[in-house]
């Protein structure tokens, strides 16, 4: 069984999914498998604003998960937004199954600096870390440098951490699934 | 991770707004509520309490505005964010005048409701926070420093609650340590200016020089070493009250400036041509025969009349002794838990020497005596050799052979026992002061 398993939206290269399953692996100490996505991810764009609703996007991911997984990831490059906000990095079911990132805010290109495909990588790597810890119920952390502190912009991202803080940590291993991972069987 | 108790209640007839807002703050560790229309918003509002309202403006059935006004009417402290689209900014603004604390424009940028999250919930908690201080500011003005049973205290606080109501400027007339301050304080404290500034100003403990800049502050340059323009206590006592401590000692120039502040509530800075108008209430205390310096000359009749229209005079402590035993167990009960001693009582030698003694130096004396004897004292009770006072005095009596020693060592106990107050001592003693000046003088006696 994958607790976790992580799905390409549109294109994703093997190399970022591969460093992510790590990063995911370490961080969360939880197995972690590849999907693909079945359902056409169209139906959550938005030609008014050329944005994807991550909303409806979490209900397409939510259709491929499994029994066999306890959460499930989106990532993408498509912009997100949530219909009351103007973009989003990503969003999560908080306590949930679902979670999706996008790198499209996350590139500094978009903000007229010369590109850092390294950096936005390394960005990413930090969001999903983050979305997913929404799904196992935590909420944002004051620690600038916890990976759960909450950023609204791409630059923040870079002074955080790619892992939870002690007391995040901690909340973490209190969780079900990972007593039940953990337990010797 | 500790969050405070924050509750956002969205209300928006749009299911994705609420939704998505809802996520929003829920990540952020935040109690969120949701309602689509007005009457569903104002039901959640009678049921919980919430922080933040973020309200759409245009809904079916009650407008945002509306909406708005009511929930105000519920908790005025609530802090209300206006939802709008960009087609109705002008109803945006009206809600800001209406006392939104801000407004929102769909799509919002998440970086931008981050921020204006964060300010409300400031603003929140400065007007709980103001609420609290209110509520302890209100505590204060119960008169519970002033502690005492009999008919003259009780007089007092009728005195302080009558004048406290009114702006009439109060001179407190009493011996020193009789509570002069603190009677200042309590008119202060029940007065409608209590959430301004009591700025006290003791005119015998600051030099001369220094007096006339302590109250009407200077501007930079003015004189040497001021550097930095300065406010002063009438300043600084803008919308409050000015307590004048020990104003007979002001002197004549002063004096001057004094009657002309309190007559146009208006001055200049040291060095400053501006005027500055000011709103104050001036409270003054003195112990000395104000009449006898007008009479010699040494403070000006005009100001007097201008400080003598409400007096209240504090009697001295051996003039109201059946508060005694209150008071002295009200200091036995503060200085035992600021030392941690279990001292809880006073014993019946104590209190009856307590009672018997003069109290030249009034409350306060009582005060240092009984902090002395908690120092000294041993548990459970306050014993009378740890009083400060009497004890030594008495043995010498008793130790005395010949009539003038014993006479010697009375009056020298008696005018301890007075502070050297020699016509209270020749009360006392039933002899004239004459008489007492001369035994004064033939036993070589000195304070």
């Amino acid at each position: 069984m994958s607790p976790v398993a992580l799905v390409p939206i549109g294109n994703v290269s093997d190399k970022l999914l591969q460093r992510l399953e790590k990063t995911i692996r370490e961080i969360f100490r939880l197995p972690v498998s590849l999907l693909p996505l079945p359902t056409d991810p169209a139906l959550a764009y938005d030609p008014y604003r050329n944005q994807y609703n991550s909303t409806l996007l979490l209900s397409v991911l939510l259709k491929s998960k499994t029994d066999r997984q306890a959460k499930i990831l989106g990532v993408t490059e498509y912009d997100l937004f949530v219909p009351v906000l103007s973009y989003v990095f990503g969003e999560a079911q908080l306590n949930g199954a679902a979670a999706v990132v996008s790198s499209f805010r996350l590139k500094p290109e978009l903000y007229g600096l010369p590109a850092q495909p390294a950096l936005v990588e390394s960005r990413l790597e930090k969001e999903a870390v983050h979305e997913l810890g929404h799904t196992f119920g935590l909420i944002h952390c004051n620690d600038t440098r916890c990976v759960m502190h909450s950023s609204s912009y791409a630059e923040e991202i870079d002074f955080k951490d790619k892992s939870p803080c002690s007391s995040c940590l901690l909340e973490l291993l209190s969780k079900e699934l990972f007593a039940a991972e953990r337990s010797p069987r | 991770m500790n969050k405070p108790d924050v509750g956002i209640l969205i209300v928006d007839d749009e299911f994705s707004v609420r939704d998505s807002l809802s996520r929003w703050f829920k990540e952020d560790g935040y109690r969120v509520g949701t309602a689509e229309n007005a009457t569903e918003a104002l039901k959640i509002m009678q049921e919980q309490s919430w922080d933040i309202a973020l309200v759409d403006i245009k809904m079916p059935g009650m407008s945002g505005l509306e909406l708005q006004r009511r929930i105000k009417e519920i908790d005025k402290n609530i802090v209300v964010i206006i939802i709008t689209a960009y087609a109705s900014v002008e109803s945006a603004v009206q809600a800001l005048k209406e006392g939104a604390f801000d407004y929102v424009t769909k799509p919002v940028d998440p970086d931008d409701l981050s921020h204006l999250i964060r300010n409300a919930i400031k603003q929140r908690m400065l007007a709980a926070e103001n609420i609290l201080l209110r509520t302890k500011i209100e505590e204060l003005s119960k008169l519970d420093e002033i502690i005492g049973e009999s008919p003259q205290i009780k007089k007092v606080m009728e005195l302080i609650k009558t004048v406290a109501q009114t702006d009439a400027t109060v001179m407190i007339r009493g011996e020193s340590g009789t509570g002069k301050e603190l009677v200042a304080r309590a008119i202060h404290a029940n007065s409608n200016r209590r959430y301004f500034p009591l700025i006290p100003v003791n005119c015998g403990s600051i030099p001369e020089g220094l007096l006339e800049s302590e109250l009407f502050g200077h501007e930079k340059g003015a004189f040497t070493g001021a550097q930095y323009r300065r406010k002063g206590k009438f300043e600084m006592a803008n919308g409050g009250t000015i307590f004048f401590d020990e104003i007979g000692n002001v002197t004549m120039k002063l004096q001057v400036d004094l009657l002309r502040v309190i007559e146009t509530k208006q001055f200049t800075r040291l060095g400053g041509e501006q005027a500055i108008h000011v709103d104050f209430r001036i409270i003054c205390a003195t112990n000395k025969n104000l009449e006898k310096a007008v009479e010699d000359g040494t403070f000006r009749e005009d100001l007097y009349y201008r400080l003598n229209v409400f007096t209240i005079f504090l009697p001295p402590l051996r003039e109201r002794r059946s508060d005694i035993p209150l008071l002295a167990q009200h200091f036995l009960r503060k200085y035992a838990y600021s030392m941690n001693k279990s001292i809880s009582s006073i014993s019946p030698e104590a209190l009856d020497l307590l009672i018997r003694y003069d109290w030249p130096g009034n409350v306060r004396e009582l005060q240092n005596a009984i902090e002395r004897a908690m120092v000294v004292g041993k548990p459970p009770a306050i014993r009378a050799e740890d009083l400060p006072f009497q004890l030594s005095s008495r043995l010498k009596v008793a130790e005395a052979d010949s009539l003038a020693e014993v006479e010697r060592e009375h009056i020298i106990n008696i005018l301890d026992r007075t502070g050297w107050n020699i016509t209270r001592a020749a009360e006392i003693l039933k002899i004239d002061r004459v008489t007492l000046y001369h035994k004064i003088e033939k036993y070589g006696l000195k304070r």
